[in-house]
């Protein structure tokens, strides 16, 4: 399932969407490769959600468009959707559901060949096997994102597309999800994370780019020092 | 087409488990087909209309109106935390998330039916009797038509902010031909006419299913997609 080191596994060019009036992206490129992670930032209302449901299928552009592993991602093509994962603000869990139900639905939804023995890895992998069979209803904020990573890790997706995957988590569930991460890259896979707060992933990422008013406002490789980033940020937003 | 029909059950499942843990809509919907059957009887006058002459049309408004109350939680339950997006990102074909909840659907609208029937003969003193088989053949293809096209509009209200309201504004004009095919017919049967009077009847019903379990699951693609 890994991709030539030089190909992007995923790849996105021109990419525009407007809601009615409101020009949310103006035209957005970016390519990632196995083993890269992307960290994108950005103000209130940049579009950065919005990236990330465009390129993971979930919307369609009114211009440009995505490539997963070169071919181009569309409805009619449901295959290219298995290589990716997205950790989104929802959770995609079913509340009267326990996380186990949860993740069987989904590995089923994927064809997993054994969705009960992959549902126990990814509960064991975020350290939420003693809750499995606790209602998602009764999860605590952490516990909830917990259950929403292990959705999305649970079918090995070759890129995950993570919208501030750090929201609930505590210090220890952090320093576990980091590492979670760092195995994904150095098992090839490319990530791209968006968030209000870099510092949370900055040693992990191998690049960085700031989205501001729909358009890259920065893209290059990650900076050494993350105080002269923050202060180019600023300057970047503002401006 | 294995694959396309083991996505599809596996979706249905999720529903029913969904529902079975918390009965909500099910229950809303045989309370409310009971509580129509009781309004009926109470408001009728039998001193002017014989109950077998009103028990069909009562029967089929019994049965729609509980198949709206139990269709409007058919992608209702997708709201909640995005479970629909998590669904479509999926490498699932959406006709198959489509035939999943129109067999989940079916499946309640079945339980509401199951119910209702017994109370609406006990309420009306209509005996069934010999006419029963062909009730249980029309209430498959009249329920299979107005539960397709109620999963379709189910899924296109549900991102509007009167879900609850919009679904029998725009479904019931879709009920009338399979109503009116499944009233007729009903009353045939409980007069005790032949099979031959209710050819044509049986014929468009069986044609409005073939017709709008096609077009939906063609149309339905579109209909999810932002």
């Amino acid at each position: 399932m890994t991709a030539p080191a030089d190909a992007p596994l995923l790849s996105a060019h021109g990419l525009v969407r407007a809601f009615g009036a409101l020009q949310v992206l103006r035209g957005v490129d970016l390519e990632v490769r196995a083993g890269e992670m992307l960290a994108v930032a950005g103000p209130n209302g940049a579009g950065k959600t919005t990236l990330l449901r465009l390129l993971a299928g979930l919307m369609r552009p009114n211009s440009g468009e995505v490539r997963v592993r070169g071919r181009r991602l569309s409805r009619d093509d449901p295959s290219a959707r298995r290589s990716i994962g997205l950790l989104s603000h929802h959770t995609f869990l079913y509340d009267d559901l326990t996380p186990a139900e949860n993740l069987q639905f989904t590995a089923r939804l994927y064809g997993l060949p054994d969705p009960a023995a992959a549902t126990r890895a990814a509960l064991e992998e975020v350290g939420l096997a003693g809750r499995a069979d606790t209602p998602v209803r009764h999860l605590s904020r952490g516990l909830l994102q917990r259950a929403a990573i292990a959705r999305a890790l649970l079918h090995q997706p070759d890129i995950l597309l993570l919208d501030e995957p750090f929201t609930g988590l505590d210090a220890p569930a952090a320093d576990r999800f980091r590492a979670l991460l760092a195995s994904q890259l150095a098992r090839g896979r490319a990530l791209i994370l968006v968030s209000h707060h870099l510092a949370e992933a900055w040693e992990l990422a191998t690049r960085v780019a700031v989205l501001a008013r729909g358009r890259w406002a920065l893209e290059s490789a990650r900076p050494a020092d993350l105080a002269a980033f923050h202060a180019r940020y600023a300057e970047l937003v503002s401006g | 087409m294995g694959e396309f029909l083991r996505l599809a059950v596996a979706i249905a499942a999720k529903d029913i488990r969904l529902e079975l843990r918390s009965r909500t809509a099910l229950l809303s919907a045989i309370v409310f087909s009971a509580l129509v059957l009781v309004v009926f009887n109470f408001a009728r006058d039998p001193t002017a209309l014989a109950a077998v002459d009103l028990a069909p049309s009562v029967l089929w408004v019994t049965f729609a109106f509980g198949a709206v109350i139990a269709l409007n939680r058919a992608f209702y339950v997708e709201r909640e935390n995005a479970a629909l997006d998590g669904i479509l990102l999926a490498p699932v074909p959406r006709s198959a998330l489509y035939v999943g909840k129109l067999l989940a659907n079916l499946a309640f609208v079945t339980v509401v039916e199951a119910v209702a029937l017994p109370l609406f003969v006990l309420f009306f003193n209509v005996g069934l009797g010999h006419a029963l088989p062909g009730i249980l053949a029309v209430t498959a293809l009249a329920t299979l038509g107005f539960v397709a096209v109620g999963t379709i509009f189910s899924a296109m209200v549900v991102r509007t902010r009167f879900a609850e309201l919009m679904l029998p504004v725009l479904l019931l004009p879709f009920m009338v031909p399979p109503l009116v095919g499944a009233v007729q017919v009903t009353a045939k049967l409980l007069a005790g006419r032949p099979l031959s009077e209710m050819l044509g009847w049986l014929r468009l019903l069986t044609l409005f299913d073939v017709v709008f379990v096609t077009l939906c699951i063609l149309v339905f693609p579109a209909v999810v997609d932002e």
